[in-house]
């Protein structure tokens, strides 16, 4: 949903003039059952808060961790997931799906 | 890294529903928005224009780089002279396919919220609430009144606009009228070639839901591009 994608990067631009760091992360490229479409966006702060989603929940958290790092030193990011290993209590996607998210950092 | 600016820009095309592409090369880091107005003059003027058209962000490879191409496209939407049956029947069927809906009807027992709930519904005159609207390159326009008072201003207002889509309904003697008038009116050939009449894809439509199937089935064509060229 275009719009839907759109008005959390609105949401992106007013908390980066609120004065906080700020990444975007953008699925740029999935195989498979993929939970969310390419171009899907989550956004992220540096406390960590976030609006949107790259895939319905199973990754958010490891994409959300990544993202500290992205605002912190302005380095973009690839980030990619595959299938969860279960036993491992690895993050990944319970669909069976691949996705490459692209995190960076709003300048 | 985006820019702040590059993030504003691409929003402030948004709102004033302009299409965008950002294209972005995520070995380098570059990134550029391309508007609407710029993409013909544009060095990957093709592969924005083929991605645009398809709705949705995506990877593309150019002279053996690889981009992201970020697609903003205005959100489509029909606007509807006619708060008729079948318009009615075309109300759930457009949420359903995440299209929005705005009707206009200035005969005030037609436009009743009861008959249109959860629909844009303009108990007005075509000449007065079109222009408020604008008529853009995302927005398809469909006459349905078969009330040439109320149907004509409607696709006056649409032929001189950049509507993806223009569609009338009536017989093949009332739209021979329709084109004596809109003749008159100034439009030539070409111009009043878009009008989509008989409107709707040829599906054998009786009922005014199967009618705005039929209507709606060719709008998503039309948006969306053939993917397979009749033979």
């Amino acid at each position: 949903m275009i719009s839907t994608e759109t008005d959390i990067l609105r949401a992106a631009e007013d908390w980066v003039r609120g004065g906080r760091g700020v990444a975007i992360a953008t699925v740029v490229e999935t195989w498979g059952s993929a939970p969310r479409p390419v171009g899907s966006h989550l956004v992220i702060d540096g406390d960590g808060n976030f609006l949107g989603s790259v895939s319905g929940g199973c990754v958010e958290g490891a994409v959300v961790a990544e993202a500290a790092d992205v605002i912190a030193d302005g380095k973009a990011r690839m980030l990619e997931f595959g299938v969860a290993d279960e036993t491992a209590w690895q993050v990944g996607l319970s669909c069976g799906g691949r996705i490459k998210v692209y995190v960076e950092k709003v300048n | 890294m985006v820019e702040l600016s590059t993030l504003a820009a691409l929003n402030e095309e948004r709102q004033a529903r302009r299409a965008a592409v950002l294209v972005s090369d995520l070995a380098s880091g570059n990134q550029r928005l391309v508007k609407q107005d710029a993409i013909p003059g544009d060095p990957l003027a093709e592969l924005l224009e083929r991605q645009l058209r398809s709705g949705k962000s995506g990877m593309i490879e150019a002279e053996g780089t690889s981009y992201f191409l970020t697609v903003q496209a205005p959100h489509p939407r029909v606007v509807v002279t006619g708060a008729v049956h079948i318009s009615q029947a075309m109300a759930p069927m457009a949420r359903a396919l995440d299209l929005d809906l705005i009707v206009i009807d200035p005969r005030t027992a037609f436009a009743t919220p009861e008959r249109f709930p959860e629909v844009t519904l303009l108990a007005e005159w075509p000449e007065e609430a079109l222009p408020r609207i604008g008529l853009d390159a995302y927005t398809a326009f469909v006459a349905l009144t078969h009330d040439p008072k109320i149907d004509d201003p409607g696709l006056v207002a649409a032929l001189r606009s950049d509507c993806f889509y223009v569609g009338a309904l009536g017989s093949r003697k009332t739209h021979g009228r329709r084109l004596e008038r809109l003749t008159e009116a100034g439009f030539d050939e070409t111009a009043m070639g878009r009008i989509h009449a008989p409107i709707g894809l040829d599906i054998g439509a009786v009922s005014p839901a199967e009618i705005a199937l039929a209507i709606l089935a060719e709008i998503v064509a039309t948006l969306r591009g053939p993917r397979r060229k009749p033979v």
